[in-house]
């Protein structure tokens, strides 16, 4: 089925963010004639405005003195603030049902299911060799840009490294705020100093940061709303997620599987900060799946979530994948499967309570994270009606799991791997007697950095396919005992990449998730962060190392077009609309692009 | 077990960027302590090895530092110094600065010095070879300054091997002279790109029937940037070509002892290394 292309009429940027503020003025009936005046309504109204941001946490927000009396003012503030809302908050309802509005993409993977899939068809098959580059955002951070940007009626939100974030014209690029973190000098991010963007929810967005704080700002301003601390930095803890809006909830997981800290997975009350519930990934004494850590080895078991999950509507449950256990590349000193580090957990997800896990990767010592991004496939009728979710596995086994009971349906190698050679009696993968990093070095495929990682895949419910970036690299992996020291990296092995020439593989591939089968492949000069969006314009998006942005043939994976934006790519593509113009927006090098027709 | 305080590192550091002559107080705490060095060699593989190798003697991209002389760190000082604060203009990173947290503490790093200089080699390995004669022959009957070049002088199709005598072992150089293809050299290296571009041989065949052979400066899914042997840069889009193959087997021919004796091939190694330490 073809989307059509939504204007958005109801929801349009058309009349402007600055209309609510001139209702305002009028409404308080203020002379322009009269500097005074207005200087004293104007006075009044920002004094009044933190009532109606919701609660300010700790003391960090700056704080006005409430200087209102006149009810008639406050009246006509609800009128104003109202009006403002009914344009630009973003409901719960309306992430449930983002289908009605494709123009929008309102979270991480544009909606809940993670199929990273948009039903915008103006730019298709027939006309993508024609796009341009309509505008480009430096953000002027170095590094690893890897955000995802969210578009919600006509204004992107995205973040940049260094928590930054910024909101933008999404038609023009221009900036409306711009918000950077003030962080210790002393951080500890494992990977890079990265963010893969925000949630957003009511009048605010939501920001992880790398010293481990949830932050909300106002989506109009970049003003911090409230600030919560999650965790002590020092120890390794930090946030580079894009968090999950579900209800009233701020749903985020924990980084530092390479500190040896006890992973966590937290829903915030999006009003007040206040934190409603915590999931630790590694169980504590008494608690089911204790058994499974050598004995103190899970004070200090990894298990991260440093992934942005799926959510459930129906059986409201959160799917929210876990990474590596600590440390990461050894395995003397934490004896057993090491639950729940790798794997997909199903949360309820108003109390944080595990219906079911599946563990991808037991007891696993080549830091192969089972971060990605967990994509809900509903099977037609015909078919079966499964309720299923996928997941395409650093290990580099593409899994299928029944979503209502955590059943695995099916696994398939999709990439070049050595470590396992049979599978168990539920059918998962099980390491071989080859498997383990050794004192002098042993080649294991895939390598460290896996099959695939943090990139985003997609899910074209019009080809039936499931698209990932892949790539075919083997490691030497090469054992080196290490103390845990809090706040110091804590890998207890090292890994290189192997000695042989052959050199490393990158690819897009299309798989079919009834099968596990790969349908179509597109191999890039070298190895690729990017993620992959699909649209209904019968096309795939992704990046490559070497800077360029492409459109495939979703049916063939043929490219069609591309542009080089002078920058290696470790961001995943998106889509929305702004006045009935089509984009699709990614991130390179230090800056984000925006493509559309002429 | 020992640590070394702050302040006294700070002292040490202020010295030695004060530039003062090094004493023998400046040596490691932990000097030639074995338990130390053992510590030391898993700090190195996880911290270290990636540049500078297993057993420290120099991968791909870091030098042999088994070396008893080396190009920037010659006390322990002036060692831990490195590893601390990195150095300047070179991928030598400073502690804790490479984007993977903090870093290791002082101890960790007297540590690797213990166990860097328990690996060092005592004596000079082959103290016969003859540099002068190395360059002779670089220059002269050996052909290699036809496509590299040393300190300004020399070919430009194949890697300037200015510093190669620093980065790499005098055994990966001899190695690849004698099969060159077995690991292609890196090129360019893009900021933000995760792989440098690899001394590939490519083969171009144009539209109208021109065939373009040589070594690709660069390459990505729809352009190719090639130099050939006259060193001419050809600029090519790909799906314009009638045909387009790489190679990993290298352009460099194969030496063998008929072409080179181990002799000659030592003086020539002689000189890269001599130039390497200047």
């Amino acid at each position: 089925m073809r989307g059509r292309l939504n204007t958005g009429s109801e929801s349009s940027w058309k009349s402007g963010a600055l209309a609510p503020r001139r209702e305002c003025h009028t409404k308080l009936g203020f002379s322009p004639g009269s500097p005074q005046g207005l200087k004293a309504d104007l006075s009044r109204m920002r004094n009044a405005a933190p009532l109606f941001h919701g609660a300010v946490k700790h003391g960090l927000v700056r704080q006005s003195p409430v200087g209102f009396t006149a009810m008639s003012l406050v009246a006509s503030l609800f009128v104003a603030v109202f009006a403002s809302f009914g344009q630009a908050q973003v409901t719960f309802e309306r992430l449930v049902n983002s289908a009605k509005e494709p123009q929008n993409w309102m979270t991480y993977s544009g909606d809940y299911s993670g199929k990273r899939h948009s039903a915008l068809d103006q730019i298709n098959l027939t006309n993508v060799r024609t796009i341009v580059p309509k505008w480009v955002y430096q953000t002027a951070a170095t590094g690893k840009l890897e955000t995802s940007p969210l578009v919600v009626d006509g204004i992107l939100y995205a973040t940049a490294q260094d928590n930054r974030a910024f909101a933008l014209d999404a038609r023009t690029g221009r900036p409306i705020w711009m918000y950077q973190r003030p962080l210790p000098g002393d951080i500890r991010p494992c990977c890079g100093r990265v963010n893969r963007g925000l949630a957003i929810l009511g009048d605010k967005v939501f920001l992880g940061t790398l010293d481990a704080h949830v932050i909300a700002l106002d989506a109009k301003t970049g003003a911090v709303v409230w600030d919560v601390v999650a965790a002590d930095y020092r120890t390794g803890h930090s946030f580079t997620v894009a968090p999950l809006a579900v209800k009233n909830l701020i749903v985020i997981g924990i980084s530092g599987g390479e500190y040896g800290v006890r992973g966590f997975i937290d829903a915030y009350d999006a009003d007040t900060g206040d934190r409603r519930w915590r999931f630790y990934t590694v169980p504590g004494p008494g608690e089911p799946g204790h058994e499974t850590w050598e004995g103190d080895s899970w004070k200090v078991g990894g298990a991260p979530a440093w992934n942005t999950g799926t959510y459930d509507p129906p059986t409201n449950q959160i799917f929210w994948p876990t990474g590596n256990p600590s440390p990461s590349n050894r395995g003397e000193g934490r004896a057993g499967d090491n639950l729940y580090s790798n794997s997909l957990l199903a949360l309820n997800a108003d109390t944080g309570k595990m219906n079911w896990y599946f563990q991808f990767t037991k007891h696993d010592e080549h830091d192969w994270d089972a971060t990605q991004v967990p994509v809900i496939i509903d099977t037609p009728i015909d078919a079966g009606g499964k309720h299923l979710i996928a997941q395409a596995d650093r290990n580099g086994f593409f899994y299928v799991i029944d979503r209502t009971t955590g059943k695995l349906m099916s696994a398939t190698a999709y990439g070049k791997i050595t470590w396992s050679d049979k599978k168990d009696a539920e059918g998962r993968p099980v390491a071989n007697n080859q498997a383990s990093p050794t004192l002098e070095g042993r080649t294991i495929c895939p390598g460290a950095l896996g099959t695939t990682n943090f990139m985003a895949p997609t899910y074209d419910p019009q080809t039936g396919l499931f698209y990932v970036t892949a790539r075919d690299q083997c490691d030497t992996f090469s054992t080196a005992p290490q103390p845990y020291e809090a706040g110091h990296a804590y890998y207890g092995s090292a890994y290189f990449p192997s000695e042989d020439a052959e050199p490393y593989l990158g690819f897009l591939k299309a798989i079919d998730p009834a099968t596990g089968e790969m349908k179509q492949k597109f191999q890039h000069t070298s190895p690729t962060w990017s993620g992959v969006l699909s649209t209904a314009g019968g096309l795939v998006f992704s990046g490559d190392a070497e800077g360029n942005f492409i459109a495939f043939d979703a049916a063939t994976l043929k490219s069609l077009w591309h542009f080089q934006m002078g920058g290696a790519v470790y961001a995943p593509p998106m889509a929305f609309a702004v006045d009935g113009k089509e984009y699709v927006a990614i991130g390179a090098g230090s800056a984000v692009y925006a493509f559309g027709l002429p | 077990m020992f640590r070394r305080s702050r302040v006294g590192i700070v002292a040490l550091i202020a010295t030695i960027l004060a530039g003062t002559a090094y004493t023998a107080d400046d040596r490691n705490p932990l000097a030639g302590d074995a338990k130390a060095a053992k510590a030391g060699e898993y700090e190195f593989r996880i911290n270290c090895a990636l540049c500078h190798g297993l057993g420290a003697k120099g991968g791909g991209r870091g030098p042999d530092l088994t070396r008893a002389q080396k190009k920037h760190a010659h006390s322990d000082a002036e060692m831990f110094q490195i590893i601390s604060n990195g150095i300047a203009g070179t991928a030598m990173p400073a502690n804790g600065t490479n984007g993977q947290g903090v870093g290791m503490t002082d101890e960790e790093i007297w540590q690797i010095v213990a166990y860097i200089r328990s690996q060092e080699a005592k004596a000079p390995a082959k103290g016969l070879a003859n540099a002068v004669h190395g360059k002779e022959l670089f220059y002269g009957d050996a052909n290699c300054a036809l496509c590299h070049m040393v300190e300004g002088k020399g070919g430009r199709l194949g890697p300037d091997l200015t510093a190669v005598g620093g980065s790499r072992t005098r055994e990966a150089i001899v190695d690849s002279v004698r099969n060159p293809s077995r690991r292609l050299a890196w090129g360019l290296t893009e900021a933000t790109k995760e792989f440098p571009q690899e001394y590939e041989s490519v083969t171009a065949v144009t539209a109208d029937g021109r065939q373009i052979k040589g070594v690709a400066l660069n390459e990505d899914s729809f352009s190719v940037q090639i130099m050939d042997a006259g060193e001419h840069i050809h600029l090519l889009d790909k799906e314009k070509l009638r045909s387009f193959q790489k190679s990993r087997e290298s352009a460099m021919p194969k030496y063998d002892t008929d072409v080179l004796s181990d002799k000659d091939l030592e003086d020539i190694v002689a000189y890269l290394i001599s130039v390497a330490a200047k």
